[in-house]
């Protein structure tokens, strides 16, 4: 696929940069996208998309110009080009475009069955079966959704340095929401499954025990009590706790929020930040996972880019912007929701290294505490380091052993003290459940992933007095 | 009627909205209704940092959704393009997609109900000739002001300009003809201040229809004071007591509470509010109203996402519960009529069901005597975590807060880094106070200061 010859996006370039300027970029964007909703005993939807554009900034000194059209024709670009240029700063001298050179990047993961080349009707099919599956969990079930959702994302970025990339992102998801009801009202259970490969995704997953764990976990919280309120020892399953990561510290490595002031960990590198047990990994090139790309949306290679290392804080994440203030490479982390926005530092797939505990010990050696077995989302504020995540399957730990299930509730920590208040880590790991990372209004894939592992305290929200 | 591939070269100019989804719905076939959602948007957004201007994005884009229903099957396609071949693409594909979902009797698109529309002028000419200069400005300015705001103020992490002006057109095939355009500009700050080790953060924000509904001053006090009132914070015993909620977190609340009251929601079994029609579910000075007719609110509109007038629906009224919101299929499904609460996301969404402008009706006392009346209690100045600590099936209500104690009925020590937990549920049942200041904000819900008992609060 050709979004835009390369004889157009060099004229682009060239006329971004007339009236002055260190840099000018184009990023085209063609994304297909289609999916299916299932509820309440029916396929209730199914909807497709198409979105296609570019979207063209223009640095001069500290100030990025941009402009987006749908139009990708030279007439079209060129205008946007105009835009972003009187957007941007006058001033600096102009530079010359260097000539385009192709960027090399080994695709994350190669997709084997493209969405597009799968029957509508076998998508629906994949609903009806997890319906049936969750229904079949118990009679307390009494509604079921789940969603079928895939894209294709095909994007070309272009700039006056020479970078000239492209990548083909397809990425499928499946996800089943279970109602229960009983004489405590009603309980929800979900399961959620998503990766950057095509339809071959359900030749390893079950729908069908996706459904029937959802609807498991709906029905286990039907006899939860109240979570308890206070600070108390969590012990975080494998697979389900990435999110905490992805908080306590993901977004405050962030190089655009140190450079703004607005991270607790600004000025930290080579500091010990956590527990000497933690190795902290952001990895866009771990396919097939829900984060993975080839190249991110400024046309710089993923990479694996160790963050924290045995509790010292190695390295931030960079886009292009940040790393050449600072004179440095990026990272790989420049990443945009659409050509309708500029790009900014963004997480991938983010993971903890696995440690050397047996996870059952963990609990076993938990005297008091929560176990959380799955987890919601979750927000931080990255200048005060203070976050929370919401639990969305939870037990009571009582001398080392799992007793009562527990209601929903968020969990609320400051992210330099729940790093180092890790004390156990397990040698088992999983990813999570597929992602989107929300931040100044834009959302992205993202992945994350952990082995068990435990805080000393963490407060936990519930009601219970 | 009946519809060729020739009609695609009549489609309509892509400037003209109302034209394009008239001619896309003037393609239903025998036993088929069409629709199309038409929208085109103007926005720019500027950042600046440190006396510059970080980054100016300015764009048009534009936009269509088109559902088809066929028999009693709907499919839904969208496209961020208004060029004729697209649009044309876009019906096949929905009408495609219809083929593959389930029949359902219920459905079917909207069709004139003789509700008028509220005359609501959202339109600033003003905000669309305005200078980006003026805006740079503007921003500038407020960038400048929380700096200045006091000594403590370290950074300011951002200083924001926004603007959009959105129009938008639905036309069907059973006669829905609306067309409706709105302008919003607005004004943030956050603000970090500091003092030797501690740091804390407040945001503040101005909004308006034009340039000249915003208060920069006020937009820059509210974030230092945010941001400063909180030095020093600590964290609280956990204890179960009063907490008084900011006009901004009451309509945090209302969003949530609005979920609940969804008729689509209760039909499927999802709402903990089904089977409770007519029934006490709250305090007695509860009274909820969803109004968008109402111009002060931030997102009002004469219609509402399938083309019906939009209409003021009270929903609970002296905490007992009254009615459910509806679109015209979750009402088809209950045997009553739509409440004209359908809504969507922009032209890339199938319309939903949900509330626009939500607002509880204002007591009679002040902030200051709300507080006093409570005497002990946590003042709740924000929260966090609403998505992943709310289920609004279950109930369940858990959130991180920030805030000040309340102690003999005066703010006293900041706090931080705590949750406040209950339910939905009780927290209606356990109002004690609605307080008078009622504030429009950018949400689809209005806030005012109110007082909820035996609320959970989880600190050290």
């Amino acid at each position: 696929m050709v979004l835009i010859d390369q004889g157009v996006l060099d004229v682009v370039l060239r006329r971004a940069l007339r009236s002055g300027g260190e840099m000018a970029e184009v990023f085209a964007e063609d994304r297909r996208s289609n999916g299916a909703r299932f509820d309440d005993g029916r396929v209730e939807d199914m909807a497709s998309g198409r979105e296609r554009g570019a979207g063209i900034r223009v640095v001069s000194g500290d100030t990025t110009g941009f402009a987006h059209t749908a139009d990708l024709t030279e007439k079209g670009l060129l205008a946007a080009a105009e835009a972003a240029a009187a957007a941007a700063r006058r001033g600096g001298g102009s530079v010359n475009v260097v000539a385009l050179s192709r960027v090399q990047a080994p695709s994350p993961a190669e997709v084997s069955v493209l969405p597009e080349n799968v029957a509508k009707a076998d998508k629906v099919a994949l609903l009806s079966r997890a319906d049936e599956a969750a229904r079949r969990a118990g009679s307390q079930i009494r509604q079921v959704t789940a969603v079928y959702a895939d894209n294709r994302r095909q994007i070309l970025v272009a700039n006056s340095e020479g970078v000239l990339a492209t990548d083909d992102q397809v990425k499928t998801r499946f996800a089943v929401s279970c109602v229960a009801s009983g004489d405590t009202g009603l309980q929800t259970g979900r399961e959620s499954v998503g990766a950057t490969v095509g339809f071959e995704l359900f030749d390893t997953v079950s729908v069908e025990e996706m459904a029937a764990a959802a609807a498991a976990r709906a029905i286990r919280k039907l006899a939860a009590r109240p979570a308890p309120s206070g600070r108390l020892a969590v012990v975080i399953k494998q697979g389900s706790g990435g999110v905490l990561f992805h908080e306590a510290c993901g977004h405050g490595l962030e190089a655009d929020l140190v450079a703004r002031d607005a991270s607790v960990f600004k000025g930290k590198v080579g500091e010990a930040v956590a527990s000497p047990l933690v190795t902290l990994v952001d990895d866009g090139t771990m396919g097939p996972e829900w984060g993975a790309i080839g190249v991110d949306d400024e046309g710089h290679p993923a990479q694996r880019n160790v963050l924290i290392q045995d509790g010292v804080l190695t390295d931030y994440m960079w886009d292009w912007m940040r790393a050449r203030k600072e004179g440095r490479p990026a990272s790989g982390n420049g990443r945009r929701e659409s050509y309708q926005h500029l790009p900014m530092v963004r997480m991938t797939n983010t993971y903890v290294l696995a440690g050397a505990e047996d996870p059952e010990e963990i609990v076993r050696q938990t005297p008091y505490g929560v176990f959380v077995a799955q987890l919601g989302g979750g927000q931080v504020n990255t200048a005060t380091g203070d976050f929370v995540f919401g639990m969305t399957e939870a037990y009571l730990i009582e001398n080392g052993r799992l007793t009562e299930p527990l209601r929903d509730a968020n969990l609320i920590g400051n992210g330099p003290e729940v790093l180092r208040n890790i004390d156990v880590v397990g040698n088992d790991f999983a990813m999570g459940s597929p992602g989107t990372c929300g931040k100044d209004g834009q959302g992205v894939p993202v992945g994350d992933g952990q082995p068990t592992l435990r805080v000393s305290a963490l407060t936990v929200g519930g009601t219970a007095r | 009627m009946s519809a060729t591939a020739s009609h695609v070269g009549h489609l309509p100019d892509t400037g003209d909205l109302a034209a394009i989804a008239g001619w896309v719905a003037g393609m239903a076939r025998d036993h088929e209704q069409v629709e199309a959602y038409v929208a085109k948007g103007r926005e720019t957004e500027i950042r600046v940092f440190d006396g510059e201007v970080e980054s100016l994005s300015s764009a048009e884009s534009a936009g269509i959704g088109i559902r088809v229903v066929s028999g009693s099957r709907q499919g839904f396609a969208y496209a961020g393009s208004l060029e004729p071949d697209v649009v044309a693409d876009t019906l096949k594909e929905a009408r495609d997609n219809a083929s593959f979902v389930s029949e359902d009797p219920y459905l079917g698109l909207a069709a004139p109900d003789g509700v008028e529309p509220a005359s609501l002028d959202l339109w600033r000419e003003e905000l669309l000739g305005y200078p980006t200069e003026q805006k740079v400005r503007l921003a500038l300015e407020l960038e400048r002001a929380v700096r200045a705001g006091d000594r403590r103020i370290r950074a300011v992490q951002a200083a924001d300009w926004g603007d959009s002006a959105v129009e938008s057109a639905i036309a069907t095939s059973t006669g829905i003809r609306a067309f409706s355009r709105r302008c919003s500009c607005y004004l943030s700050a956050s603000a970090i201040a500091g003092e030797g080790d501690d740091t804390q953060t407040g945001s503040g924000y101005s909004v308006g229809r034009s340039p000249a509904d915003l208060d920069v001053e006020a937009a820059a006090d509210d974030a230092v004071a945010r941001a400063t009132r909180l030095l020093g914070a600590t964290r609280p015993r956990s204890a179960h007591l009063t907490v008084v909620l900011e006009p901004r977190i009451t309509a945090t609340l209302l969003s949530v509470l609005a979920g609940t009251l969804d008729g689509e929601s209760v039909l499927k079994g999802r709402s903990l509010f089904a089977d409770r029609l007519g029934e006490k579910v709250a305090f007695s000075g509860v009274t909820l109203v969803d109004d968008p007719t109402n111009p002060e609110a931030y997102s009002a509109g004469p219609y509402d996402a399938e083309g019906l007038a939009t209409r003021r629906n009270v929903l609970i009224e002296s905490g007992v519960l009254q009615k459910f919101l509806y679109n015209t299929y979750s009402a088809r499904r209950a045997g009553t009529v739509s409440t004209g609460s359908a809504v969507r996301a922009g032209y890339a969404g199938a319309p939903g069901t949900g509330a626009r402008a939500l607002s509880l009706l204002p007591g009679s006392k002040t902030p200051q005597e709300v507080l006093r009346e409570v005497g002990e209690g946590l003042l709740v100045q924000s929260v966090s975590g609403i998505h992943s600590g709310v289920n609004p099936v279950s109930g369940d209500f858990s959130v991180g807060a920030e805030g000040v104690m309340v102690s003999g009925g005066s703010p006293a020590g900041p706090v931080r880094e705590i949750t406040i937990a209950s339910t939905i549920q009780r927290m209606l049942a356990n109002v004690v106070a609605v307080g008078a200041d009622l504030e429009y904000l950018p949400s689809n819900a209005a806030g005012l200061t109110l007082a909820i008992s035996d609320v959970a609060t989880s600190g050290r």
